[in-house]
């Protein structure tokens, strides 16, 4: 189906490889955007030795400074202080490491579920794929959010539950790809040829099916790390996401929500960040999308 | 046709089912009770929490409770709120039309906005203004709403005073209620002054739970647009000479609107959800508040029959996409 | 077109302003009250939309105030053995006539009765349907206390009790004594919409009901039949808007003219506005840190009071409440009669803290710290008091576990006799009597209960139950001020703070008053 995927393709892997960069990196919005997630990546990597202060240090003498451009502003405190005298900067270096590997996570449990039961339902058809896809229209049929929040408040918040519950919301859309990728890859020859070779089930779905239906799988990732983030944020927001003082970002935000029309900047940096980061993780997706589906990149 | 339709409502009813049970279940697991939370710091002697606990029937055993549950539901009675004491199916529907109000403003903004700029998009592609239309709706679409709707509100509320703040209307007029949407519940009393007001607080919050929808009907349109532009029969056309408004217009579009009207269709689930976010920030009376509301007052009851009601609309809206869906292109119906 | 339709609408809205000509105010209120029937809720918010605006009570509290006044009774006397309260009721007390009800009668002794009868009795239609949740009736144990109602005549009524108690004409000026109607309540039945009295209310109250909106706004208009006269404004609003920023957004574009609860972070920037005169008031509470006394090492008191010198309570003051607070240092607040100004508090003083940690043999202490998940009028945010107290224990060796649960659970469990560690919690004050702190959170009877710390302290109880059976307020008082020096050596509590009320309004409102017990009452109130 795609260049990298179909053994039936032309070329090595690592043509296959260069392919898809060329293709990846004709988009210049997909690169920026690679590059941007690189350099919060390595921030939250390297935060402990590049942060300023300690996220958790209460200068109590330093509460709501301002960043350093204004007048009050110091510059041990680039982009100011928040209630408890906290260094906001610092605070979001280390909030890059909640928001993305909880998001990541996320996006690994609901991706692992997902494909077990996609490829379930589309590989065994009949009464499991009934049960599957009639267990997703449940869940599909709730808002996102408030089924997230429902499993939040039932879990108590906290970080593993925001992380589970926002897997759980994103499940449906992984199971209903790969069940119809599934379906779609089924009667190719390719894997007649396999059940006649004698492979069993599992060999079937998982070595077989399963590495040609990666493609979709891969854009639809992107697209649902993007939205873990702004899912956990949202939880956050309403209080019922990681719970302070986890320097998480809309936890941050929300914290700092009582001091928007005094101290602005505890509310805005928070915000512009998620706003970057999602926004830079969507142009990589759009980028990885052309460069993985033919039928978009022809257009 | 009718088969199809046949097929997808008895589709529905394990769904519902699922849905009831899922709502059932969830209050049940929800840490907390009710009865402590009313009590507050005071507290309450156990003989009194007793009666209580019988008096709401969470004594008794759990497949009785879902039982009086599930008839309940087919007579149209969710029960009562335990905070108000009064039905939970008027609760919701005195709230509802705020939702709905706001909803079909903001997919309105959405659609008059987003589905020119994608058509736009489409024709001007790789040029300057596809760019910007692109690089736009991708950062709407990456927008955190609640922190959108509190700049906003900061803009345009606060500093240059131009919106309301909150609320569905000045407080100046009481209209009467007649369909609950304050537009048109104000042409019917004509009070102009009044209709204009709702509008007014209308703008800020439609705006914003319209921002997402907008993105993504842009970039839509504009990739079906670009598609449909692509294929033999478009090109055949501007090959005869037609002219080009009339392609885009008449072979284009139409064909592209398939797709577009499948992507707003889908956008209801996530304005009920934006909708919580958005009722949140500008103390809309809507449905997400009221249910955030009934969670957090563990008000049983109202949170079981407003996450039934929720999903059955999103569940009917689906259905009626995959009708009209059906209606457009026919193949699918097999 | 358009211009002709534009200028349609701005006439129309100039129209529509007319009516508006009539003095309105609005108030940008915090939340939907949970119906209109003062008697079935605790929630502040509930009362100012019912029993302040709809209602009286026989007696009530001075505005501004905590002391009591007459309202419907002009005059009451307690008998010689404090068994026997008579009120002698005015005569000129009018329910209000609405469009769905008008009154036949004035108010009589006969809805004095009915209001306490619907309370407590079994048999009363509206026991019944309440299923007697009269929450605050049963908290502050009036169905032990009264043991009869007599009505002597339309204008007197006298209430026997089954021992004596001193705040018990206090208690009448709370909102769940609010006066209902018997004759509207008894139609009500008779129609069979009993649960109409929750949702139309008559009261007698200076304001009558119109209309409300779930959600959205409650109306209310002068009562013209007003017994104290009608309000100089004609219609009041209430603007439901829940979320303190957005009410002060309101509040500056005079889309409302009063707001209760703003951010403290927002009131300098209040003050500085010329539009918006900021009232202020020390409010009836206090937060507390309640060690469990029964568990070792909180058994010491040592420990205890070590413990309370470790934490920086102006250092929460400055950063959880914004200023608007003051460090407590005894269990009642500054405002409250019997309030001992002697005692002094324990220093911030972290040095000799660890020292006395020391000395009491205690290491390595690893302690829960509990959290409320709620905003309280007592408390802003308690997760941001416990994360100060954390690092200040650190800095004393003392390792603190910060624990939260879901509100209801949090005040089920802390309740617990073996619970873990300091929960931090508050109170606020019912009808301004010091019975209401003390008794309530620190006597033997709490333990297991509303007494967090699990403190029973022999010394202690004697002297609040001696206190309670005593008529005369300064023989109470002078216990009481024992009683609390008694506290400070014990140290059950760390006493954290009493916040500062603060009410934003308009400057052109008049004659708004804050009310040290919570309440929001616009009798009086005018604009220019």
């Amino acid at each position: 189906m795609t260049a990298i995927a179909s053994p039936t393709a032309p070329g090595t892997f690592r043509y296959q490889l260069k392919s898809f960069w060329s293709d990846f990196s004709a988009s210049r919005g997909a690169f920026y955007g690679l590059i941007f997630i690189a350099f919060i990546m390595l921030v939250a990597l390297l935060a402990p030795w590049i942060a300023p202060h300690d996220p958790a240090m209460q200068d109590r003498s330093a509460l709501l400074v301002p960043p350093v451009w204004h007048a009050e502003g110091s510059w041990s405190y680039l982009l100011g202080t928040d209630a408890v005298g906290r260094d906001v900067l610092s605070r979001l270096m280390y909030g890059a490491r909640y928001s993305l590997s909880i998001s990541a996570m996320v996006v690994v449990i609901s991706m692992a579920f997902g494909i077990f039961l996609g490829l379930l339902a589309g590989y065994f058809r009949g009464w499991v794929e009934t049960v599957i896809t009639r267990v997703m229209d449940v869940v599909l049929a709730f808002p996102s959010l408030l089924l997230a929040l429902g499993l939040v408040a039932i879990l108590s918040p906290g970080l593993t539950s925001a992380m589970i519950a926002i897997a759980m919301v994103q499940l449906p859309y992984f199971v209903r790809l790969t069940r119809a990728a599934v379906i779609g890859e089924k009667s190719r020859e390719y894997v007649t040829a396999s059940r006649l070779a004698g492979a069993g089930h599992l060999r079937l779905m998982f070595n077989t099916l399963l590495p040609n239906c990666m493609a979709p799988l891969i854009v639809q990732a992107t697209l649902s790390f993007s939205t873990a983030i702004l899912d956990i944020a949202a939880l956050g927001f309403l209080g019922m996401g990681v719970q302070p003082p986890t320097p998480e970002w809309g936890a941050m935000l929300a914290n700092a929500r009582e001091f928007m029309g005094s101290a602005y900047w505890a509310v805005t940096f928070p915000g512009l960040v998620i706003l970057l980061t999602v926004l830079m993780i969507n142009l990589m997706g759009d980028g990885l999308r052309d460069a993985l589906d033919p039928k978009m990149k022809r257009s | 046709m009718f088969r199809f339709l046949l097929v997808k409502l008895a589709q529905l009813v394990p769904t519902f089912i699922g849905v009831t049970i899922v709502a059932f279940a969830f209050i049940r697991l929800l840490p907390g009770d009710p009865i402590l939370l009313m009590a507050g710091e005071r507290g309450l002697s156990a003989e009194r929490y007793a009666q209580l606990q019988s008096q709401f029937g969470f004594d008794r055993p759990l497949i009785v409770q879902y039982w009086d549950f599930l008839t309940g539901l087919l007579h149209g009675d969710l029960g009562n709120s335990l905070v108000t004491h009064s039905p939970v199916m008027n609760e919701f529907m005195s709230r509802f039309p705020a939702t709905m109000e706001l909803s079909i403003f903001a997919l309105a903004f959405a659609v008059i906005i987003g589905l020119p700029a994608g058509v736009i998009a489409a024709i001007r592609r790789g040029k300057t203004l596809d760019h910007t239309i692109v690089g736009i709706s991708l950062t709407g679409y990456s927008m955190p709403i609640f922190w959108w709707g509190l700049l906003l509100i900061m803009l345009f509320s606060s500093t240059l005073g131009w919106t309301p703040v909150s609320g569905r209307i000045s407080f100046m007029y009481f209209i009467d209620d007649v369909t609950g949407f304050m537009t048109i519940d104000s042409l019917i009393a004509g009070d102009w002054g009044a209709f204009l007001s709702a509008l007014h607080h209308l703008v800020l919050p439609a705006i914003v739970l319209g921002t997402i929808p907008l993105a993504v009907i842009a970039r839509q349109t504009r990739s079906s647009m670009l598609e449909v532009l692509g294929e033999d029969y478009v090109r055949t056309a501007r090959a005869k000479g037609l002219s080009s408004f009339r392609v885009i217009m008449v072979h284009t579009l139409r064909n592209a609107l398939i797709s577009v009207i499948t992507v707003i269709g889908l956008q209801v689930g996530l304005l009920l959800a934006g909708a919580i976010l958005t009722e949140t920030i500008f103390s809309w009376p809507g449905i997400g508040k009221w249910m955030i509301d009934a969670i957090s007052r563990r008000d049983y009851p109202s949170v079981q029959g407003g996450l039934v009601l929720i999903a059955f609309i999103v569940m009917i809206v689906n259905l009626l996409v995959d009708l009209a869906y059906g209606v457009i292109n026919p193949r699918i119906r097999h | 077109m358009k211009k002709t339709l534009l200028a349609a609408g701005v006439a129309a809205m100039m129209a529509g302003a007319t009516p508006a000509m009539a003095k309105t105010l609005v108030y940008c209120s915090e939340g939907s009250p949970e119906g209109f029937d003062p008697s079935l809720y605790t929630a502040g918010t509930t009362f100012d939309a019912s029993s302040k605006t709809v209602y009286n009570r026989l007696v009530q509290f001075k505005p501004g105030t905590t002391e009591i006044e007459p309202a419907i009774a002009e005059s009451w006397e307690v008998s010689e053995d404090g068994l026997e309260v008579t009120f002698h009721l005015r005569d000129d007390v009018q329910f209000q006539s609405t469009d769905y009800f008008t009154p036949s009668r004035p108010l009589t002794a006969d809805d004095v009765i009915w209001t306490f009868e619907r309370q407590m009795d079994e048999e009363n239609p509206y026991y019944q349907l309440a299923n007697g949740g009269f929450e605050y009736f049963n908290a502050m144990s009036m169905g032990d206390l009264i043991d009869s109602i007599e009505k002597v005549d339309d204008n007197t009524v006298v209430f026997h009790l089954t021992r004596p108690e001193a705040p018990f004409v206090a208690n009448l000026a709370m909102d769940f004594a609010s006066i209902h109607s018997k004759e509207y309540e008894e139609q009500l039945i008779e129609q069979d919409e009993l649960q109409m009295a929750n949702q139309r209310p008559i009261g007698t109250g200076p304001f009558q009901f119109v209309d409300y909106r779930e959600d959205a706004a409650i109306r209310y208009q002068a009562n013209p039949d007003y017994f104290r006269g009608q309000q100089p404004i004609d219609n009041l609003v209430f603007a439901i808007t829940p979320d303190a920023q957005v009410r002060y957004q309101k509040l500056r574009a005079g889309e409302c003219q009063v707001m209760p609860f703003p951010n403290p972070a927002d009131v300098d920037a209040m003050k500085q506005n010329a539009d918006i005169e900021v009232m202020q008031e020390p409010g009836l509470n206090v937060a507390y840190l309640a060690y469990n006394t029964q568990q070792p090492p909180f058994d010491q008191p040592a420990v205890r009071k070590a413990l309370n010198m470790a934490i920086n309570k102006q250092a929460i003051i400055d950063a959880v409440f914004q200023g608007a607070g003051e460090v407590a240092k005894n269990p009642i607040p500054p405002t409250m009669w019997s309030y001992n100004d002697e005692i002094e508090d324990d220093p911030y003083d972290p040095e000799q803290a660890r020292q006395m940690l020391e000395e009491a043999g205690v290491e390595n202490l690893e302690m829960d710290l509990w959290a409320m998940p709620v905003q309280r009028p007592y408390m802003p945010n308690a997760r941001r008091t416990a994360e100060l107290m954390q690092s200040d224990l650190d800095k004393v060796g003392v390792t603190a576990n910060i624990v939260t649960y879901e509100w209801g659970e949090y005040l089920e469990r802390s309740k617990a006799e073996d619970r873990e560690g300091a929960v931090i919690l508050g109170w606020t004050g019912d009808n301004g009597d010091p019975d209401n702190f003390m008794g309530v959170l620190l006597g033997c009877d709490g333990v297991g209960g509303s007494n967090r710390s699990q403190w029973c302290y022999q010394p202690f109880d004697d002297l609040i139950k001696e206190a309670r059976t005593l008529d005369d307020q300064s023989e109470r008082a002078a216990l009481y001020e024992q009683a609390q020096e008694i506290f400070k050596e014990q140290a059950p509590w760390d006493t954290l703070a009493h916040s500062t009320v603060f009410m934003p309004v308009r400057s052109e409102v008049t004659g708004y008053v804050v009310d040290p017990l919570g309440g929001h009452s616009f009798e009086g109130v005018d604009i220019e």
